[in-house]
């Protein structure tokens, strides 16, 4: 944080709409299909064909409205936006302009003073994405691939709200997990599906007026908005305080650089003779049809994260990260109400063990390894003290490499705990027999010397005996000295 | 030349579905015969742009064994053709431009595919105005359409070459589009009745666009009775269009009996103010005579915002033809600019050889009026007019059934007259535009002969009153014969 200088930014966050198929046309939107073969007439723009709107868009854009608090516009106009590019088959693009159909709206982030910051939605608007260039191995000519092109997308605008790199990414990281909550969006930033251009100004500290901005382009990854918002602030301090002045250009963030480059500059921009699609009727929504929409909005996160802290008694941080996703909270859930273990004892292990594994090896939550069921399973053998922590960690292992379950991993390895008290007091007299010199030191007074003796006795039974009992059996022992 | 009335030429859409249906001749028999007229006698008048003859031939076959065996349609084996404008599958669709001239179409626009699924036989496609922008047809890439009245004229346009070919009696009936009056006005310069359905009544799925709100499809017949027939094919709700009307489309054909009596017949003071041939005024009053005579009175009612209706047109259309125009850049299909060195020169060679000077001249205006600092003032403004235009006419039929008056301010004009002067050429659809601004239903019935050339009657009604429309021109020309007139050279 530069003390002379304050930071302003404001996201325009692309959402893909998960419907099965494109906004205007029936052609399919899935991923990664052979070029062109999920693009019909309507999406590469033949003559005499028209836009019908799908439905479905309309419904989630509705649902991402009454999530964020915004007003749904009882009327909504599709317009167009021209200009030339291969990959635009029409020559311009579907999109809402003056009148988008989420108006308004806010969401709660953890801003950089540690206090609750609210960032204002200034609207959501539906739109067709473009088609792809292709230039890679075709010698001389570009191609073009019009599968993406009619894709639904969202954009989201927020109010310059955001003062640094960290609040844009907790901004956009909440609304990635509002959209996958709603079940609007994949979220899946790699395919594009999720994606932002950041606005980036800054301003001497205490002046009103807004500083030129720079508009960062087609960041996709939450890591690579960090970095680029960072890197471009870092340059316009610098740029200024050189004495030269911000432009008001679009760069576009090159990751293996890690810096930022102008793509084209706004006073060359284009004049996109924006002007309602006469060929689509405004969208009109009632009353009832929100209504019906708000039926179908499930728990957000931030209610869920209140639920959480009341109902389970787990940390708000645990809280927090459980529900930034629905499937993680959900799992958190079902092992919760599946074990007799305490709640904050499961967020514990999904948010520590279950993380890693699932991290370690590229997996989503609904992939684990581990069913809420089989967890709870490992947690229970700790509640009724069959195994302790450090042994379940083990059988975790082991239960992710396939092994079974809990109880199969236990009883295959012999890894049951000790807990038969003679047993435990044999272990802890030929640990106070082999070891005469710390015995008399911890008799002198050297109390911090009972680690040592735990550790001997776990080292025996390899990690086996019931750690509360042996530490007792020890107290007991060798004050009977 | 004595007139024989028997040629199957000679024939109504609807004497011809009689004749087929009593087994008089088979649609073999008509096709190869129509075939041959418009080989014969069509080749001065360059109205067509493609046929598709061979086609047609098959269809026929295909036809002749439907009516045998008792399964017709309401079109079956009867003959149709298509503007250049409707896409045609597999079929040359041009839309009388460079830019589209070896354009075949991987699929039927909806009108054609109602056609065919109703029986119609398509013989060709009709020349026309380029991408429909033209009063003369003389903006086509295929060169200008004569008029059978004198080939020195134009038929109009931009559904002029389905009106001369309709006119030559080489077809009884040809769809057209009219977007300010194509329809409309190439009708009353041939002496044909032609009608432009209510904004939403046909789907423009596959129409290629021009001006989208102002856009819709019709078509181009002898008479009133045809226009019906082949109207309740065409007209209908399509999903694909979501400008497409769910009205319930009703029967057109019993509409036409439809008494007049008591019928309230607006006469607009504006129509006659100035600009319209007194001859041409004359021939309007005694039709409108006519009319009352059979029980239908007049009430004079103004539309003080007609005289903006030409410049508001002439913004709104050249806004969304530019836009429209856009996705004819050579990329996917179409004319592209040979050897291009880098993407703008692809992008400007391929336009400008590509769109002939009348459609250039729109994208222009089009472009400026919706540029940023002039949209307010031209696009917005317009629509505001438009919006007046649109109530004044609403006014109008609180008093109205009909709105009746000239089509055009004269009767044809020559060729090359008004090419080189745009405004004195919009001026031609002043008395038509209106109704497309207003979305509302039109139709042009011939009522007399100026200086030996046909000049049109143009009704005009509330939205969905297409019935209405129909009745007053079949009754009208039940009590007159100048629908009945052919030119001279082409009876």
């Amino acid at each position: 944080m530069n003390a002379a200088w304050e930071v302003v930014i404001g996201l325009e966050i692309h959402a893909q709409l998960a419907t099965s198929s494109k906004i205007f046309s029936g052609a399919s939107t899935a991923y990664g299909a052979d070029p062109n073969t999920q693009a019909c007439l309507v999406d590469l723009g033949y003559p005499g064909v028209l836009p019908v709107l799908n439905a479905e868009v309309v419904r989630m854009a509705c649902k991402f409205g009454l999530a964020v608090d915004a007003t749904i516009a009882p009327r909504s106009v599709f317009a167009r936006k021209n200009y030339f590019y291969p990959d635009l088959p029409k020559g311009y693009q579907i999109s809402q302009y003056e009148l988008p159909i989420v108006v308004g709206g806010e969401l709660v982030i953890a801003g950089d003073d540690g206090e609750e910051k609210c960032i204002r939605i200034t609207r959501a608007h539906l739109e067709e994405d473009a088609g792809k260039s292709i230039h890679e191995g075709l010698d001389q000519y570009s191609g073009i691939d019009l599968n993406r092109a009619g894709t639904p997308l969202l954009e989201i605008v927020s109010e310059p709200d955001l003062s640094s790199a960290k609040e844009a990414v907790a901004y956009m990281r909440k609304i990635h997990s509002i959209v996958r909550y709603l079940e609007i969006c994949d979220g899946n930033m790699q395919e594009g599906s999720f994606r932002c251009d950041a606005n980036v100004s800054i301003r001497p500290r205490g002046q009103t007026e807004l500083g030129t901005r720079a508009e960062l382009k087609n960041l996709n990854s939450f890591r690579f908005v960090e970095k680029a918002i960072n890197y471009e602030i870092e340059r316009q301090i610098d740029v200024i305080e050189d004495g030269g002045c911000v432009r008001q250009e679009t760069r576009l963030y090159d990751s293996d650089r890690n810096e930022t480059r102008p793509m084209r500059s706004k006073e060359e921009a284009n004049d996109y003779r924006y002007f309602p699609d006469p060929d689509l009727l405004p969208v009109e929504i009632d009353e009832a049809f929100i209504a019906a929409v708000r039926e179908t909005l499930p728990e957000l996160p931030g209610a869920k994260q209140e639920r959480f802290v009341a109902d389970y008694g787990i940390k708000r941080d645990d809280a927090i990260i459980l529900t930034a996703s629905r499937p993680l909270a959900d799992y958190f859930e079902a092992t919760a109400s599946a074990s007799a273990a305490s709640a904050q004892t499961v967020a514990h292990w999904v948010i520590g063990d279950l993380s890693a594994a699932l991290n370690r090896d590229g997996l989503d939550i609904a992939d684990s390894a581990l069913s809420a069921a089989q967890l709870a399973g490992l947690l229970d053998r700790i509640d009724d003290n069959t195994i302790s922590g450090k042994i379940a960690k083990e059988v975790f292992d082991a239960m992710w490499s396939g092994e079974g379950s809990a109880d199969d991993v236990i009883e295959a390895r012999g890894l049951r705990q000790i807990t038969d008290s003679s047993a435990i007091d044999s272990i802890v007299d030929a640990v106070i027999a082999a070891n005469p010199g710390q015995v008399a030191e911890y008799r002198a007074g050297k109390d911090k010397l009972i680690g040592f003796f735990v550790g001997q006795v776990m080292k025996e039974t390899a990690g086996k005996a019931n750690p509360g009992q042996v530490n007792e059996a020890l107290k007991r022992k060798l004050a009977e000295g | 030349m004595k007139q024989d009335h028997d040629a199957l030429h000679m024939r109504t859409l609807s004497e011809l579905r009689r004749g087929l249906r009593s087994g008089e001749f088979s649609a073999t028999t008509l096709t190869e015969a129509l075939l041959e007229r418009i080989s014969n006698a069509g080749g001065a008048l360059n109205a067509f742009i493609t046929l598709t003859g061979e086609r047609a031939l098959d269809s026929a076959v295909i036809a002749d064994k439907a009516i045998a065996a008792g399964n017709t349609q309401p079109l079956t084996g009867l003959p149709i053709v298509h503007k250049d404008l409707f896409c045609t599958r597999d079929v040359l669709t041009t839309c009388g431009s460079h830019i589209l001239d070896t354009f075949v179409s991987p699929y039927d626009a909806a009108v054609v595919e109602r056609m065919g699924v109703a029986g119609a036989i398509m013989l060709g496609k009709t020349n026309m105005d380029e991408f429909a922008m033209g009063s003369s047809n003389e903006t086509s890439y295929f060169g200008a359409v004569r008029n059978p009245w004198d080939l020195s004229l134009s038929p109009g346009g931009s559904s002029g070459g389905s009106a001369s070919a309709v006119a030559a009696r080489l077809v009884p009936a040809a769809t057209g589009t009219d977007t300010g009056g194509s329809i409309r006005q190439p009708a009353a310069l041939t002496g044909t009745t032609g009608i432009k359905p209510t904004y939403g009544r046909v789907s423009r799925y596959g129409m290629v666009a021009f001006a989208s709100s102002l856009d819709q499809a019709g078509v181009i017949t002898r008479s009133a009775e045809d226009a019906a027939l082949l109207l309740g094919v065409m007209a209908g709700f399509d999903p694909r269009d979501s400008t497409s009307s769910e009205e319930p489309v009703p029967d057109y054909l019993a509409a036409l009996h439809k008494p007049l009596k008591g019928l309230r017949i607006g006469i607009v003071q504006e129509h006659f103010d100035e600009g319209l041939d007194a001859d041409n005024e004359i021939l309007v009053k005694a039709a409108i005579a006519t009319l009352e005579e059979q029980g239908a009175t007049t009430v004079e009612v103004s539309l003080p915002n007609l005289n903006l209706s030409v410049p508001t047109y002439y913004v709104v259309a050249p806004a969304e033809c530019s836009s429209n125009m856009s996705r004819f850049d050579g990329v996917r299909y179409g004319h592209r600019a040979g050897n291009p060195v880098d993407l703008m020169d692809l992008y400007c060679r391929t336009r400008s050889e590509g769109f002939g000077a009348e459609v250039k001249r729109r994208i222009m205006t089009g472009t400026y009026v919706l540029s940023a600092g002039y949209y307010d003032a031209y696009y917005l403004q317009a629509q505001k007019v438009r919006q007046l235009i649109s109530q004044d006419f609403k006014a109008a039929f609180e008093q109205v059934d009909v709105i009746v008056g000239p089509t055009t301010p004269t009767p044809a004009f020559a060729l090359g007259d008004k090419v080189d002067d745009p405004i004195t050429m919009y001026l031609n659809d002043i008395y038509t535009i209106g109704a497309n601004l207003a979305g509302l239903p039109g139709i042009s019935v011939p009522c007399g002969l100026v200086g030996g050339l046909p000049v049109g009657l143009q009704l005009v009604g509330p939205h969905f009153a297409e019935g209405t429309l129909l009745a007053c021109a079949h009754q009208y020309q039940q009590l007159t014969d100048w629908h009945e007139i052919a030119p001279g050279d082409f009876a």
